[in-house]
């Protein structure tokens, strides 16, 4: 027999990939034991029982079931924290009397802390880390820390921050959920529906910053785009779902399954035409459109729902050339009528363009409302670029592809424009 | 409303010779009585106590090991409660495991004092 010790597997690895996702888990399962007041203490006891558990497994190899282990080391660490801090903190108010007892404390943790109830810990701590009263950007902070295991070193380098500025965040953002004084509660549709939208936003927020983010590193950006899927699939595992949610990891399906094929072996960005349509996830596709089918279940069409569709006509089409471009307009219309921005402007454009030739995107293109706001945005100057350089119009094209060069955000936005703009040399 | 403490007596010895699943069993039914005394708002606190202790007598301070007179008589544990009335404390107490396994409960109502 091999000896425990002598495992292929490297600990450190597995540790660190296990720890993303039992860190979430077991914090926000704490959590509703400890109250949300107590959420660093949260943080503490998982932190201090993956310390102690990697300590064992460096020796005697890591078990068959890490996941239970874990959950066991924790369960015994707070049940030491609780005892000794039981004197002068409370905590979870419906359980504080049970937890101060010797009779109950085991008995209670064990109640609290199993594999059950752990999807629904984890949405509570969803809604109640999207407060009114927090910042976006902090929610999204807020998140990575207590649902995907992100140290505030990580999430400042995912989101190119200063760790400082993430603590100070996250600082703030703590201090609003404790004066909150308890978890955000999802029994029912009214309490999923009252806090779904921002619940989404940052959610989409966390994996666009994978998708269209800046990082210089791929795979940060893909981990980011992961763990958006995660948490929606989080979302929609509950047994009230919204419309919206269902829409959402649809969308979120539909691109990240062309997310490999959208980058080249030399990290250069392939716009939509060239991509190898067979380097696209068939899998993920197929999800997706299970997930968009649910979503219509639904009597709200959101954003999500029609960004979503469009998606939908990109990844099931055989070929550029056979994109259903009429429904996508059809599409963009209905979603610029619900979120009348200056990109979803330049995307129906675009569409347009595609269906129409050159002379009508440019028709477009040049009566965006609002375009102002797309002045540091390299694809709007790339797409009058394009459509400049398909009517044959070099010199303006050249002009254009120039200008976007000047915008780019990473290398692979960079080495396209500039292959863009070889082209027009 | 009237607190009372209720004293278990004649606990530990009782386990002697339980497997560790059997007495897992019977602690689960504390939890639950304890549990649902929490949730009609009765509970106050309390807790069991370790077998081990000492004892110390009289005005000589004189420490003796252990705090027993019989094994029945050795109190396990203690809880405080609310209640409306005598009668309540005593039903909630005729809940309690340890009869089960022998021992009594003891209700006392919690003394002003009248000074």
């Amino acid at each position: 027999m091999q000896p425990p010790g002598k495992r292929e597997v490297p600990v450190f690895d597995l540790v660190d990939h296990l720890f993303r996702h039992e860190a979430g888990r077991l914090v926000a399962a704490l959590v509703r034991i400890f109250g949300v007041h107590n959420l660093e203490l949260a943080e503490d006891v998982v932190q201090e029982t993956f310390c102690r558990v990697l300590e064992v497994w460096k020796y005697r190899g890591v078990p068959d079931n890490p996941s239970a282990w874990l959950m066991r080391a924790a369960r015994n660490r707070a049940i030491d924290v609780i005892r000794r801090e039981r004197t002068f903190r409370r905590f979870a108010p419906d359980l504080s009397l049970l937890l101060e007892s010797n009779w109950t404390l085991a008995l209670t943790v064990d109640e609290y802390l199993v594999e059950h109830r752990i999807p629904d810990d984890q949405l509570r701590m969803m809604f109640s880390c999207c407060h009114p009263e927090i910042a976006v950007q902090a929610q999204v902070c807020l998140i990575l820390k207590t649902l995907c295991g992100f140290s505030s070193r990580e999430i400042a380098q995912a989101l190119l921050a200063k760790p400082t500025a993430i603590e100070k965040r996250l600082y703030r953002a703590k201090q609003v959920l404790k004066a909150e004084g308890g978890l955000y509660e999802v029994s029912d549709e009214a309490q999923i529906a009252a806090r779904a939208d921002a619940v989404h936003q940052a959610i989409y927020l966390i994996f666009n910053e994978g998708y269209h983010g800046s990082h210089p590193q791929e795979t940060i950006r893909e981990e980011l785009c992961q763990e958006a899927l995660r948490l929606g699939a989080l979302l929609t595992g509950h047994r009230v779902v919204a419309a919206e949610s269902q829409a959402l990891v649809a969308l979120m399906c539909f691109h990240l399954a062309r997310l490999t094929a959208r980058v080249d072996g030399e990290g250069r960005l392939v716009p939509l035409e060239e991509q190898d349509r067979s380097r696209w996830e068939r899998p993920l596709i197929e999800q997706g459109v299970r997930f968009l089918e649910r979503s219509a279940q639904g009597e709200r069409v959101s954003a999500y729902h029609l960004e979503a569709g469009i998606a939908a006509l990109h990844c099931l089409a055989a070929s550029h050339d056979e994109t259903d471009w009429t429904e996508i307009i059809a599409l963009y219309d209905l979603l610029y009528g619900l979120t009348p921005t200056p990109i979803v402007a330049l995307n129906r454009a675009i569409a347009i363009g595609q269906a129409e030739g050159p002379g009508k995107a440019l028709e477009e293109l040049n009566r965006i409302p609002g375009a102002l706001k797309l002045k540091d945005y390299p694809f709007y100057p790339a797409a009058l670029g394009e459509f400049h350089r398909r009517a044959g119009h070099r010199e303006e094209a050249r002009d254009y592809f120039a200008q976007a060069l000047r915008l780019a955000r990473s290398p692979s936005e960079s080495r396209f424009l500039e292959r863009k703009l070889e082209v027009c040399g | 409303m009237s607190d009372y403490l209720f004293l278990f007596r004649g606990g530990f010895p009782m386990y002697e010779g339980w497997s560790p699943e059997e007495m897992q069993q019977h602690f689960k039914k504390w939890g639950a009585w304890i549990k649902r005394m929490s949730e009609d708002g009765h509970y106050q606190g309390g807790h069991p106590l370790s077998a081990e202790g000492k004892t110390v007598t009289g005005t000589g301070k004189v420490v003796k090991d252990g705090p027993f007179a019989e094994a029945k008589d050795v109190v396990g544990g203690y809880v405080l409660i609310s209640s409306e009335t005598l009668e309540r404390a005593l039903e909630l107490a005729k809940e309690c495991p340890v009869l089960e396994i022998g021992g009594q409960v003891e209700v006392r109502p919690i003394s002003t004092l009248h000074n």
